[in-house]
């Protein structure tokens, strides 16, 4: 061991003494040999004699001096810097070459690299300073109903049992977002908070920079703890990094609460896609949630959860865990718990965050990225192979002076390693930069953009430089496959005769084109499919007017209405909006669709009607005001709307949808039955058409309406069904805001058509990734085209010459590249489209009411690489027709 | 040259060197290999220049030091000698090929097919 030591000691030393020790080596061979000469002189020889024996008893100097250089030092690592020196030098010397790939690879690395960034960012690590995120899970509640089993929230006492009766968890953390109104000064904003349980910030292992962070008691009793911890964010821009911050108060949803912490710059909070502003602990829950206080109500699900297994616990073991005191909540609390179990969740596959919206998108542009990136490597090895060609002489000459395979191949790998190293800085420069290019394509809601940063971290970049080392490999190794092939007699007599040989390199560089095309005709069906989901979806019908329809919400939670004075303002605020010029109609609403909020839900129960064992009827229900149905558009089949006769002191009522008719109804007419929705009976008025409620990709589900004043909750949107535009819409609300309280601040005013491509933002984003890489292919494969036809071109000039002695036109030779060109294109589709009609189907819940096959995006993708193909063999074939057959004749 | 001169099996040139210097107190790269050919009555087939190969392999292991000096014509030379730790090495090595040598002698020395009987 001492021994390698010291000997490795000595050879790395070496590197740094080549010279001295090259000196001491001649000055000692020197020495020998004028000793063995006069030894062989003493002996009798002649001079010249005695000088040639003693070089031959000694073996050739400069064999030695090889030797002696690769016994003392590293002879690995220093052919490998006169490799990398000799491959810079290359690169300097064509310039033109060199930006060329390493512009292919800058694009194909770098979009490999961005969108590991963003998983790393949004999926692996979504949290800065988050201890060991790979251990944290998700938890959701479930809902068997229907046959089906639906997601819901959980509810905090069920929370605690988890917290209580878990062995193979470290902790468990509840977070949900919120959100309130800040008016500091002259300026109120929307800002985004977490209501969380107290022990979130030691779960996470987050510390505050100031003041402290919430004790364990201050997660309990109604309203108790009006504490806040902010963010570092909020600090230096609401509060100008106020030092003595600690102890003042902020009004927040008509609640003084006093900050007692600073959290550390760059923690987010812990909800993909929104920077947490704040924290308050779970007893302020009923100031910030609609819907009153829900902490001792086992029945209200409304929390979102974490939790850190153990190390070396599996989610499989976990879940199990969970799910037995899922079942024993199910047997101890039947009324609330029944049919009702708890589900983990790895942390990339958080149902109730940005991240489950965004890794089906993610998960796909990785196979895209892919394609690019191989595309990529088979622009830059058609370019090495032309290189190769132009180096035919150097190659041979090296082989011939006993250059061998290895040290070739070596060589070649280490240029080849050289580009990709630069095209890898470059990309991952590239990556950097495109790192918050998410969020343009998200919508900002309320002033406030989206937080969805990719992340750089070491995992990035090892994964990229894997990426960038294989595609060393993919693109280095067919030129290299070439010269290993090398016949060293038939290239130097070749060379001598000028004859141009290769048929099977051409055959390489055209099956090189090949599959580009076909990775390009995947990627444009892929991204024809997504754009007409996209189109569908967005044009589609939602069972409710998009057009001619806005709406707004007015914060009166944020400042403090309580409920009778919420209601006398709701009145007035309808008469005063009905009474502006251009609005049709207008009502309130708890819930807009298609919105990030949840329905209220509710057990529900109907005369007559059995329950499958083990099942709790429930249903989703939106509390609406006088005239909801008309301002939104969807029609009713039988019955009424409600009026404002539907009041608190009336009998209580409900309109109900269609699928939920059909269900719980079937054969006949529920106008006129009961619906028990908890502990109260409500007689059906009305029945309304399906549309959708949370998301448009959803099937028709049973749903129903009850009055806004019957079920009242102080937090309502207001639907104004009007022609005018949303800005002068805002700007008379606003107005009769400042009128009837300034403390009031307006939502953004959208239409429904809006709220919907909202609502379908990941289909865009898909669509606009996709879109933006199939470009990058098209662009990349059209190079490559573009380089075989001229190349095959320029090589074929003695035979375009001999064409054109023997008559041919110009029209015929042009013909005669294009169709060349052309037979590599569709050489290319017929594979590519083989692979996408295999392929697409992974796109999933991506794909709205378009089939995977669908013709027309197989069409299109067709017809686009057809023309993009007819362009690049152009200048190719114009060229070929302007060849001197004299000059092309003596040419060679 | 004659092709019934021996090659040189790998590490033998090192134990050589180490057997001649510890035999011969300090000599220079010529000296060695003279003295190597004398010893081995020209049978081993010997690259001169090798010798300078194996003197760094064993100067890095810290077997043999080198330092200049004058040789005998009065011309600066450089002077390698065995070590400590090179003589250690030399014994452990020579006992080795002993061995082998004994292993091999015995294996050639079975009678031809001897396992047909």
């Amino acid at each position: 061991m001492t021994n390698q030591a010291r000997q490795l000691f000595h050879r790395v030393r070496s590197l740094f003494f080549r010279g001295e020790q090259d000196r001491d080596f001649d000055a000692q061979m020197s020495h020998h040999l004028e000793l063995a000469i006069e030894e062989n002189l003493q002996r009798g020889l002649s001079p010249d004699e005695a000088r040639r024996q003693a070089l031959v008893r000694f073996g050739g100097p400069q064999q030695a001096k090889e030797h002696h250089r690769e016994a003392r030092g590293l002879p690995l690592l220093e052919t490998l810097l006169q490799d990398f020196r000799f491959a810079l030098r290359m690169l300097r010397r064509s310039p033109g070459f060199a930006l060329l790939a390493i512009f292919c690879l800058t694009l194909g690395i770098g979009a490999n690299a961005a969108v590991f960034s963003w998983m790393e960012g949004l999926l692996f690590r979504p949290y800065p300073l988050v201890a060991n995120q790979e251990r944290l899970v998700a938890l959701t509640g479930t809902a068997r109903a229907q046959g089906q089993t639906d997601r819901t929230a959980l509810s905090w006492p069920d929370f605690l049992d988890l917290q209580r009766n878990c062995k193979l968890f470290d902790t468990f953390f509840v977070s949900k977002i919120t959100g309130t109104t800040l008016s500091i000064g002259d300026r109120a904003q929307v800002v985004t908070g977490s209501i969380v349980s107290a022990n979130y910030f030691n779960a996470l292992g987050v510390h505050p920079i100031l003041g402290r962070t919430f004790e364990p008691h201050e997660d309990g009793g109604r309203s108790a703890h009006p504490v806040t911890v902010i963010s570092y964010q909020l600090w230096k821009e609401r509060f100008g990094g106020d030092p003595q911050i600690i102890g003042k108060t902020q009004r927040m949803n008509g609640v003084l609460h006093t900050i007692i912490g600073v959290a550390p710059a760059g923690f987010y909070g812990t909800f993909v896609g929104w920077a947490m502003k704040f924290w308050v602990p779970a007893s302020m829950e009923d100031t910030f949630e609609a819907g009153g206080y829900k902490l001792e109500d086992r029945g209200e699900r409304w929390i979102e959860a974490y939790g850190r297994l153990k190390p070396g616990a599996s989610l499989e073991q976990a879940q199990q865990e969970v799910s037995a005191v899922a079942k024993r909540l199910e047997a101890d609390y039947p009324a609330t718990n029944r049919g009702h179990g708890i589900k983990l969740w790895r942390l990339w596959q958080t149902p109730f965050n940005n991240a489950g919206t965004l890794l089906p998108t993610l998960g796909i542009m990785l196979v895209v990225v892919v394609f690019v990136l191989l595309i990529a490597c088979a622009n830059v090895g058609n370019l090495l192979l032309v290189r190769s060609f132009a180096r035919r002489h150097e190659i041979t000459v090296r082989v011939a002076v006993g250059a061998g395979r290895r040290r070739l191949l070596q060589q070649l790998l280490i240029e080849g390693l050289v580009l990709s190293a630069l095209a890898a800085t470059g990309g991952l420069l590239m990556a950097r930069w495109c790192s918050h290019l998410l969020v343009l394509l998200l919508p900002v809601r309320n002033g406030n953009a989206m937080h969805l940063p990719g992340d750089m971290d070491w995992r990035v970049m090892a994964l990229s430089a894997a990426v960038c080392l294989i595609a060393t490999l993919l693109f280095a190794l067919f030129p290299a496959m070439q010269t290993s092939k090398i016949d060293l007699a038939a290239t130097l007599r070749s060379e001598m005769a000028g004859v141009v040989h290769g048929r099977s390199k051409s055959w390489v560089r055209a099956g090189l084109v090949v599959v580009q095309v076909s990775l390009c005709f995947i990627l444009l069906v892929g991204a024809g499919l997504l754009l007409q989901s996209l189109q569908r979806i967005r044009t589609d019908s939602p069972g409710f007017s998009t057009n001619g329809v806005l709406v707004t919400a007015v914060n009166l939670v944020s400042s403090g209405y309580d409920v009778p004075r919420a209601k006398s303002f709701h009145d007035e605020l309808i008469d005063r909006v009905r009474a502006l010029p251009g609005v049709e109609s207008a009502a309130l609403a708890r819930q807009t669709p298609l919105g990030y909020g949840t329905f209220s839900s509710a057990p529900i129960a109907v005369d007559g009607y059995q329950s499958p064992p083990g099942e709790q009827p429930s249903a989703d229900y939106n509390q609406v005001g006088p005239g909801y149905f008309a301002t939104m558009g969807i029609p009713l089949v039988s019955g009424r709307e409600f009026t404002r006769s539907d009041n608190e002191t009336a009998a209580p009522v409900a309109i109900v949808n269609e699928t939920m008719a059909a269900h719980y109804w079937p054969g006949k007419n529920p106008l006129g039955e009961r619906l028990q929705v908890k502990d109260k009976w409500l007689r059906i008025v009305g029945v309304a058409k399906t549309s959708k409620y949370y998301s448009m990709r959803e099937l028709p589900r049973p749903f129903f309406y009850v009055p806004l004043r019957q079920n009242f909750s102080v937090g309502a949107a207001l639907n104004i069904r009007t022609k005018l535009r949303p800005e002068i819409m805002a700007a008379a609300l606003s107005r009769e805001l400042k009128a009837m309280d300034a403390n009031l601040a307006l939502y953004e005013v959208i239409s429904l058509q809006e709220q919907l491509d909202r609502s379908t933002s990941p289909q865009k984003v898909a669509v606009t990734l996709t879109g933006i890489l199939a470009g990058l292919a098209l662009v990349l494969a059209a190079i490559g085209l573009y380089g075989v036809m001229s190349y095959t071109v320029s090589q074929s000039t003695r035979e375009l010459g001999l064409r054109m002695a023997l008559g041919a036109r110009t029209p015929e030779l042009f013909r005669l590249v294009i169709s060349r060109g052309l037979a590599l294109t569709i050489g290319g589709i017929l594979p590519g489209a083989a692979a996408a009609l295999a392929l697409t189907r992974l796109l999933g819940y991506l794909l709205y009411k378009v089939s995977p096959r669908d013709p027309v995006a197989f069409g299109s993708a067709f017809l686009v690489l057809t023309i993009i193909s007819l362009v690049a063999c152009f200048l190719p074939a114009w060229r070929a027709t302007r060849v001197d057959p004299i000059v092309a004749l003596r040419h060679e | 040259m004659s092709p019934s001169k021996l090659d040189l099996l790998q590490g033998t040139l090192d134990l050589m060197v180490l057997q001649t210097l510890a035999a011969m107190g300090p000599l220079h790269g010529y000296g060695i290999a003279r003295r190597i050919e004398q010893v081995s009555g020209d049978a081993v087939l010997l690259n001169q220049g090798t010798i300078y190969a194996a003197l760094v392999r064993l100067h890095q292991r810290g077997w043999i030091s080198a330092e200049w000096g004058t040789s005998t014509n009065n011309r600066k030379a450089k002077f390698y000698s065995i070590t400590k730790r090179g003589r250690k090495q030399l014994s452990e090595d020579a006992a080795y090929w002993q061995r082998l040598s004994d292993v091999m002698g015995r294996v050639l020395a079975l009678p031809e097919g001897s396992d047909n009987k």
